[in-house]
């Protein structure tokens, strides 16, 4: 070998390197686990350099608690990422208020506000000004596995009322199958339950009310209420032995081998489901069903038209350049959105591009999620770290039968005072 | 390596520090003092002192604390049952530390102390827990007891009875731990017994047995009143590290269930950080910095004063 080469290629990346200045844009998102989605944030950042090749998108994750816990110092120091991963909820408005994000309300286009809802946008709003935008929308429904519901004979499809949904969980029992598979031990699969019967309770102003100091706050009828249904789902020893100790991911790989009927997670199990069963566990898209969850008799939310979710995200910190929002406006074009909804990845929110889901589980939460009254975001995010982790924390208690309905209501309470 | 030993004793202080000064030891301590004591100060006293400063404030992390709102922090701490827990549970692991682990380690030790091959693969074998990185040793402890697929679910199913999940139950979680724990560190306090028993003169073990001394009174009148600050130097270390457990129980139970397990160290984690009440979590840390210190204090006086002095 000569030393033509690599002096040539040297010149060239010299060359180059001076030709452009490049912006960079560092985007941080919270840890995946599957390599498809890995994949498609990686080819959507590399599509987006190839079209713009004066911008580098430099990607980075970090694990999902770790994330939390170190973002207040990442976002004081100067090594803070431009872009990064939100749930939006009081950790945002926190974060807006510390001075931390960009108001990017002039930057956004109106063509790109006018194709996603404005409820999802709306979000990302803190004090009139926007502080990022949202990718996509999640939800929490039941999944079913109906090789085991038919084998107790119960058809998920007739749960409606909370009432049915108990009738489901005995007679399921009955038929010696774990009703209900959930990770106790990470809480956070627990909260949906108060969450949800709360919100069926007192329908989509609930936590509007709580918080913004109405009434009772937590200790209003709706929460009370959540706790007695809860606890009357608990009284039927509905989950898996030693729940407690079972954590999320755990929890997926019980669900996918036959260890319970239902189980209470948002859209983003799907994936893990998909690669449980090419690994060949037995429950896959011929014995999987979905469902929304039940309504509670003469609760506010009749219909069931309030649902329970996430609007993620990604907030964009104060020193970021114009250019992480031009991305941002890039990962919600159609065609952008539409790869995702086709490989299973997330719910799109960009119109037009849910017609690329294919699997009739996403489908049906799409469709939920277009005809919904109201989207509330998931308590523990929605409520800021701290009385979000107290909402975890009372849900696994009552699970565990060591508080009361009244106790859990107090307890939330006390720490949104305290917050 | 005292300094006073070295010069004559008649010495005085004036003459000792012209005496520093020109034979470059002060040179050298200018010159190697101010490294440590900056990382020293940068790492260890600033951020003493800073969550000392927070400890007063409602603040979430973001940008400065501001909301001032004096001893609220430690007012809501000392009422906090969680907190209680978490202190009980300390107790418990420094009272198993020093009943159970400490005797167990002694027990190995005055076996395995002398220098023989055999001796010294059990020593290494012993010894292997404490090696090993706490978090490891928690995930595979959660592996033993997962009542599904771990080696508590094959014990289970041997015996043909329900599975059993050890860490979901709020009364015996914490026993879990508490074994892991004495798993973990006795190797670490045999190795100072070990340390110790080989340290004293054979002459005196010989003296005893012509004497016609049982095996176990060499034992209790010759051993271990000669490895006496051996054993007050674990006892040390069992109290320092039982204020310190973390890293065994965050992959255990994460200091569930119901917040059951949790040490002082985890609560501060989980009810600081994770949380980002950085207020309330650096009242936390300053309370356990103080017990450490007056524990220290204490146990440096007690332990230490009646020694006479040889």
């Amino acid at each position: 070998m000569n030393m033509k080469f690599p002096t040539a290629v040297l010149t060239a990346m010299l060359l180059s390197s001076t030709a452009m200045a490049q912006t960079e844009v560092s985007v941080l998102r919270v840890e995946l686990a599957d390599e498809v989605q890995k994949n498609y944030y990686a080819d959507m950042a590399a599509a987006y350099e190839k079209a713009n090749p004066d911008v580098k998108i430099n990607l980075q994750y970090i694990a999902n608690e770790a994330f939390k816990t170190k973002l207040p110092t990442l976002l004081q120091s100067d090594s803070r990422p431009d872009v990064f991963y939100s749930w939006s909820g009081l950790t945002l408005v926190e974060q807006a208020e510390a001075g931390f994000l960009r108001d990017i309300s002039s930057l956004v286009s109106e063509e790109t506000l006018s194709t996603i809802p404005e409820g999802m946008v709306e979000a990302y709003r803190v004090d009139g000004e926007l502080v990022g935008m949202p990718l996509y929308a999640a939800e929490v429904v039941f999944w079913a596995n109906t090789a085991l519901t038919e084998k107790a004979g119960v058809d998920p499809a007739s749960i409606k009322t909370w009432e049915d949904f108990l009738a489901a969980v005995k007679t399921v029992k009955a038929a010696g199958i774990t009703p209900i598979v959930v990770g106790g031990q990470d809480k956070w699969p627990l909260h949906f339950y108060w969450s949800y019967l709360a919100i069926r309770e007192g329908g989509s102003h609930t936590l509007l009310d709580a918080t913004g100091g109405e009434g009772e706050g937590f200790m209003a009828e709706p929460f009370i209420k959540a706790g007695e249904k809860f606890q009357q789902l608990v009284e039927l020893e509905p989950f898996q032995p030693g729940f407690m100790s079972t954590t999320f991911e755990t929890a997926t790989t019980l669900f996918s081998n036959d260890k319970g009927a239902f189980r209470l997670m948002g859209e983003w199990a799907y994936s893990a489901i998909q690669d449980q069963a090419k690994q060949g566990a037995p429950l896959n898209d011929e014995n999987l069903a979905v469902f929304s969850f039940p309504v509670v008799e003469g609760g506010a939310d009749k219909d069931g038209s309030v649902t329970l979710g996430g609007i993620n995200g990604w907030a964009v910190s104060k020193d970021a350049p114009d250019e992480a929002v031009v991305y941002l406006e890039f990962m919600l074009e159609q065609e952008n959105q539409r790869k995702a909804a086709e490989l299973g990845i997330f719910i799109p929110i960009t119109d037009g591009a849910d017609e690329g889901i294919a699997n009739p589980y996403f489908k049906k939460i799409a469709e939920d999620l277009s005809n919904s009254t109201y989207h509330q975001v998931f308590l523990d995010q929605y409520l800021g770290a701290s009385v979000g982790a107290t909402v975890n924390d009372i849900s696994a208690d009552l699970a565990a039968e060591v508080i009361s309905p009244e106790q859990a209501a107090e307890q939330v309470q006390e720490a949104w005072d305290f917050r | 390596m005292s300094i006073t030993q070295q010069g004559p004793a008649s010495e005085t202080l004036v003459e000792r520090l012209r005496r520093g000064l020109t034979n470059g030891r002060f040179a050298a301590i200018m010159l190697l003092l101010p490294p440590a004591l900056i990382l020293f100060s940068l790492f260890v006293i600033v951020p003493l002192g800073e969550s000392g400063w927070y400890a007063f404030f409602d603040w979430n992390g973001y940008g400065e604390p501001v909301d001032m709102v004096g001893l609220q922090n430690f007012e809501r701490l000392f009422g906090h049952s969680v907190f209680h827990q978490a202190v009980g549970n300390t107790v418990k692991i420094v009272v198993v530390s020093l009943v159970i682990q400490m005797p167990l380690a002694l027990g190995l030790a005055l076996l395995i102390y002398r220098k023989t091959p055999t001796n010294a693969a059990f020593r290494l074998i012993f010894f292997l827990p404490y090696i090993l990185a706490e978090i490891a040793a928690g995930l595979i402890w959660s592996f033993i007891f997962d009542g599904n697929y771990g080696v508590s679910a094959s014990v289970t199913q041997a015996m043909g009875t329900e599975p059993y999940f050890l860490l979901a139950d709020r009364d015996w979680a914490f026993v879990a731990i508490m074994t892991v724990i004495v798993w973990k560190y006795f190797g670490f306090h045999m190795m100072i017994y070990i340390a110790a028993l080989q340290g004293v003169p054979d002459d005196l073990l010989e003296a005893a047995r012509i004497e016609g001394a049982k095996p176990l009174d060499i034992v209790k009148h010759v051993q271990i009143p000669l490895i006496k600050p051996a054993i007050l130097v674990s006892a040390f270390f069992a109290i320092i590290g039982a204020l310190q457990v973390f890293d065994v129980i965050i992959p255990l139970t994460n200091g569930g269930p119901s917040n059951s397990t949790h040490t002082i160290v985890t609560y501060l984690y989980t009810f600081g950080l994770t949380r980002l009440k950085i207020g309330f979590g650096s009242a936390v840390g300053v309370v356990l910095f103080l017990s450490a210190v007056l524990i220290a204090v204490f146990y440096q006086r007690i332990a230490f004063k009646k020694e006479p002095q040889s």
